[in-house]
């Protein structure tokens, strides 16, 4: 109990010191720092999300990118001004239904984490019986068939021409308040008999459903967590980017989410935030290695791609050398990743 | 004497580097293009024509002009932060980019926000500058360029049936499509002149379901933009299958890739493009080939050259503004007209596109030759 | 056009793209079926196998049909290495974080051949004996068409003798039946499996290659679509089945062509189909069309 404090007690910590980080960033930095600061929290929320699929129920998923399109598109078309949905959609007018429909930020949000949800419920009922690899490709499946659908229903989402002029609502305080509410909502979770039950699947199927869990049931909860969250974080990002198109949400946005999961530590959290910050920075602040370096007496030119190999290969350094993640201790307190 | 001597040569040390600083101080231009990812031969193209404008020119109002290329990744979210990083961190009066519509989409909102101008080099699709006062492009739109070519189909080749393969995940061939499709149908006064509407993804390498499909319906012509790649691979497969009728397509054709991979199967192939290597549509245009082909050793390609334009364009509007203020440039821009470019005379409209005249080409011999020019109906 | 014809053109197009698919899932269904595990580096092997014979081709005096051989026999030691490297130390740890490793992988191979090879599509010299086309009645064929499954049978043959009548082949059954006995019996389970990725990296060039022929362009994420797709080639025919995976193959390429043919409307939706399938068969079929517990595995 008196841990249980302690780590609440650290958390508030943490919660005031990011809002007065917030407010000074907010005053003091420019929009690119404050554009990454918001990527950032977007990418909390993303990380946890698969976290909690792939880090503590122990499934493989790779579908996080067709719930974030999902998602965008939801917000997109849901906030959208009715005028600029006619400008958008000069090819083919869009749906009637959807055409004179404007709502708020925060339902545009909610509905977007809803929907996904959903799909993700419809999704993940059939597949979560397979195994690992099985489940990885078949969600990866997916995710595929929604760009594909997206790609080709042009009157909902206008196609390959993409979509712009989504109002800019995301915020600092949207994005973080959205990250720190997934902090909550991910420790809450696994604190509670549910978590348990996703930790006992991860360990052992067999005696997980032995010992009277429901494996269906549960498979599927996290499943509809973790899309709703990722629906949210489609969402945000869509309003941050002001524009999107079904050719955002391909594989490599998974990958980088994964990259932030395998960072972070499967199955942890305080790992996870600061695996998505750190990445998220590092992918700006490596911009170096693709340009060319000026040494003063040599100019290198600069190899576009090397910072994608370095990335790649830190993934693989993580897994094959520190699989609990870097920047958790050794001996976790909390749901370390069993050796098996 | 000696010490009067010193203390003077300190002065007009000092005095030279102050005043050489006061000048130095550079006018700096973003470069925002994908150098790595699917779109990344684009960008190099086009960073290519870039980097010989600035050599070409490198200073203006008496100020030494800086380009700063940033990579993005052919990626929407990394395109955003490619642009305001130029903007924050590099505070660049203005910004040239991208190749792909939709990566210039995406820096739409900062610029605007920012209140920085953008000069587009060969993004195509209508949503890029609508309803963006800052964004504006060196190159005419889809709807010209879908239409050009159908009228080139009609009258030139008498084509009275065309079929329609599109890259259905790419903007710039969806939106030529159906100006071309639009157009046809206009043109031949024929509703169902268009046979056969058939679609592909990027990244597919066989097409012989489609064109079998194609294939058995005989249009005199087939209208087939996208990728140079997919396309060559396309038009081979197409050959293969015995489809022995012209094939039409856009700009993105205009790469040596087209020639190579394609082979023999593009002969004949026609397309548009903003400009040609064989006949100078301007003075500036045969200037800028001898300087490219001195530069890198080969033939400019249409990119390099709205790449060159898109440079140009911006330095001429900062002398004749006289300031490089980003407003100033602004404004400046939306009032070009007659500016003559390698690329053709351009005249930027109300939506800040380009009006000007679209070259049509044709693969003879493993080269491209030029066939004709069509000028804008104003 | 005639009605036949037009659906014998359907039908040759459908099996010359399955037997690149069959060509392809083998490799992976042989890994699967000793290790248990989706190589997902396993389409970026095939992209490297290319590029390698695509260099060998046109920067050295080695003749094509030599590099052939030359360009996969690399690729093999690449596969090898890559084992050595991310695989084998995980042999043990839980499949996700084999897994993760797999697709770290598979993303280094993709960017390293950005960095290498350059972002830019290039022309793969093809044999002019290998790629021109003869028509029969009206329906054209490229002889390429012809020689793929040739090349896939001759693979076959020699896999089948390689299995059962070799040492080696045969402790690569009992792994893969008994992974825990057979290292019992006194198998040298490290050299069997380096062979094993050997082979299956030396099967992926080969089917790169023959797609290179095929379709000559070639591109660093050019193993990325052919690669999952054979994979639910592999998957249909039952994984860990080289007869299943070769049927799986053919299918999987009929029924992308078969779509576009029947419902033109569609064609926009070809690169769902085959995930669409995959969701089908691993609901309803899971061990694949041919494979049941009983099927001898490789």
């Amino acid at each position: 109990m008196r841990d249980k404090r302690r780590t609440d007690l650290i958390a508030l910590a943490a919660l005031v010191c990011t809002v007065v980080v917030l407010l000074l960033a907010n005053r003091y930095l420019d929009d690119y720092k404050i554009r990454i600061i918001n990527l950032s929290g977007i990418y909390v929320t993303l990380g946890l999300s698969m976290n909690l699929i792939n880090g503590f129920t122990g499934l493989f998923s790779l579908g996080h990118a067709g719930f974030m399109a999902v998602g965008a598109y939801t917000v997109a078309l849901l906030t959208m001004p009715i005028p600029m949905k006619e400008m958008n959609f000069f090819f083919q007018p869009i749906v009637p239904w959807l055409a004179n429909v404007e709502v708020g930020f925060l339902p545009a949000l909610l509905a977007a984490g809803l929907i996904s949800a959903f799909l993700g419920v419809l999704i993940g009922a059939p597949v979560l019986r397979l195994r690992d690899d099985y489940l990885a490709i078949a969600t990866l499946g997916f995710a595929e068939i929604i760009r594909v659908v997206f790609t080709n229903t042009q009157s909902l989402t206008n196609g390959a021409l993409g979509l712009k002029g989504i109002p800019n609502y995301t915020n600092t305080w949207w994005s973080w308040g959205v990250a720190f509410f997934t902090i909550w909502f991910v420790s809450f979770l696994i604190r509670g008999s549910y978590g348990k039950a996703f930790m006992a699947i991860r360990e052992d199927e067999v005696a997980a459903e032995a010992m009277g869990i429901n494996l269906f049931k549960h498979k599927v909860l996290s499943f509809a967590f973790a899309s709703f969250f990722a629906g949210i974080a489609g969402g945000l990002l869509a309003s941050l980017l002001g524009t999107i198109d079904p050719n955002m949400f391909r594989i490599t946005l998974t990958f980088n989410i994964l990259l932030i999961v395998v960072l972070g530590g499967l199955g942890r959290i305080a790992g996870t935030v600061v695996a998505a910050v750190i990445v998220t920075v590092m992918m700006e602040a490596l911009r170096f290695l693709d340009e060319s370096i000026n040494l003063g007496f040599i100019q290198l030119k600069g190899i576009p791609g090397m910072r994608m190999v370095v990335f790649s290969i830190i993934l693989i350094l993580v897994v094959l050398l520190r699989k609990e993640g870097l920047f958790t201790r050794l001996k976790g307190r909390e749901s370390s990743y069993a050796e098996n | 004497m000696k010490r009067i001597g010193l203390a003077l040569l300190v002065l007009i040390l000092a005095c030279s580097s102050w005043v050489g600083l006061a000048f130095a101080q550079p006018i700096k231009i973003g470069v925002f293009e994908p150098m790595t990812g699917p779109s990344a031969a684009g960008g190099e193209m086009t960073v290519e024509g870039i980097e010989l404008a600035w050599e070409i020119k490198p200073e203006v109002l008496g100020r030494p002009v800086e380009i700063i290329v940033v990579d993005n990744k052919s990626d929407k979210v990394e395109a955003a932060n490619a642009v305001s990083r130029l903007i924050e961190r590099d505070q660049v009066v203005a910004i040239i980019g991208s190749y792909g519509s939709s990566l210039s989409m995406a820096a739409g909102d900062i610029v605007k926000q920012k209140q920085i101008p953008a000069v587009g080099c060969s993004p195509t699709n209508p949503l890029v500058t609508l309803n963006n006062d800052y964004y504006f492009r060196v190159c005419f739109i889809d709807p010209f360029q879908g239409t050009v070519m159908a009228s080139y189909a009609v009258n030139e080749l008498g084509a009275k049936t065309a079929a329609v393969i599109q890259d259905v995940t790419q903007d710039y061939s969806v939106g030529l499509a159906k100006y071309f499709i639009d157009a046809f149908r206009k043109l031949t006064g024929n509703p169902n002149s268009i046979v056969e509407i058939s679609s592909y993804n990027t990244g597919d390498q066989d097409f012989t379901a489609q064109l079998t499909n194609v294939k058995n319906k005989n249009p005199d012509v087939i209208f087939a933009p996208g990728n140079y790649g997919e396309s060559a691979l396309l038009i081979r497969q197409a050959r293969d299958l015995g489809i022995d009728v012209p094939f039409l397509g856009g700009d993105t054709w205009e790469a040596p890739e087209f020639l190579s991979i394609g082979g023999e199967a593009v002969e004949g192939a026609v397309f548009s493009t903003h400009f040609t290597a064989e006949a100078p549509v301007t003075a500036e245009s045969g200037y800028f080939l001898d300087a490219y082909r001195q530069k890198y050793g080969k033939e400019a390609n249409a990119f390099a050259a709205l790449g060159y334009d898109a440079y140009m364009v911006i330095l001429d509007v900062i002398e004749k503004v006289g300031s490089a203020d980003p407003q100033a440039i602004r404004d400046g821009l939306a009032e070009v007209k007659g500016f003559v470019g390698a690329t053709g005379v351009i005249s930027l409209d109300e939506n800040g596109d380009a009006v000007k005249s679209a070259v049509i080409n044709k693969v003879e011999n493993g080269r491209f030759v030029y066939l004709t020019t069509v000028e804008p109906e104003f | 056009m005639g009605n036949l014809s037009l659906f014998l053109q359907h039908l040759t197009n459908g099996i010359s793209l399955g037997s690149l698919y069959a060509l392809i899932a083998i490799g992976y269904t042989m890994v699967y079926g000793i290790l248990r595990l989706i190589n997902f580096a396993h389409g970026d092997i095939f992209m490297l196998g290319v590029y390698l014979t695509y260099f060998g081709i046109l920067y050295t005096a080695i003749p094509w049909w030599l590099m052939f051989i030359i360009g996969p026999a690399l690729t093999g030691v690449v596969g090898l290495l890559l084992e050595r490297v991310a695989y084998k130390p995980l042999r043990d740890s839980p499949r996700i974080t084999i897994l993760i490793s797999a697709i770290g992988a598979s993303f280094l191979l993709q960017n390293l051949g950005i960095v290498l090879f350059g972002g830019r599509p290039r022309a793969f010299p093809v044999p002019h004996i290998l790629n021109h086309v003869v028509k029969v009645r009206g329906v054209s064929i490229n002889v390429i068409t012809f020689i793929i499954p040739v090349v896939t049978i001759l693979l076959l043959i020699g896999l089948n003798y390689f299995i059962t009548k070799t040492k080696t082949g045969m402790a690569m059954r009992a792994l893969s039946r008994d992974y825990e006995t057979a290292s019992l019996m006194g198998i040298d389970i490290n050299r069997i499996i380096s062979v094993t990725f050997f082979m299956g990296s030396f099967l992926a060039a080969v089917g790169g290659i023959m797609w290179g022929a095929r379709y000559p362009q070639l591109m660093p994420l050019m193993g990325v679509m052919p690669g999952l797709k054979s994979f639910i080639a592999a998957v249909v025919g039952g994984i860990g089945n080289i007869a299943g995976a070769v049927a799986g193959g053919f299918l999987l390429g009929l029924g992308e062509i078969m779509l576009v043919a029947l419902l033109p409307r569609l064609t926009g939706y070809r690169d769902a189909f085959a995930f669409v399938v995959l969701i089908i068969i691993l609901l309803f079929k899971p061990a694949g069309l041919m494979g049941s517990t009983q099927t001898e595995k490789v």
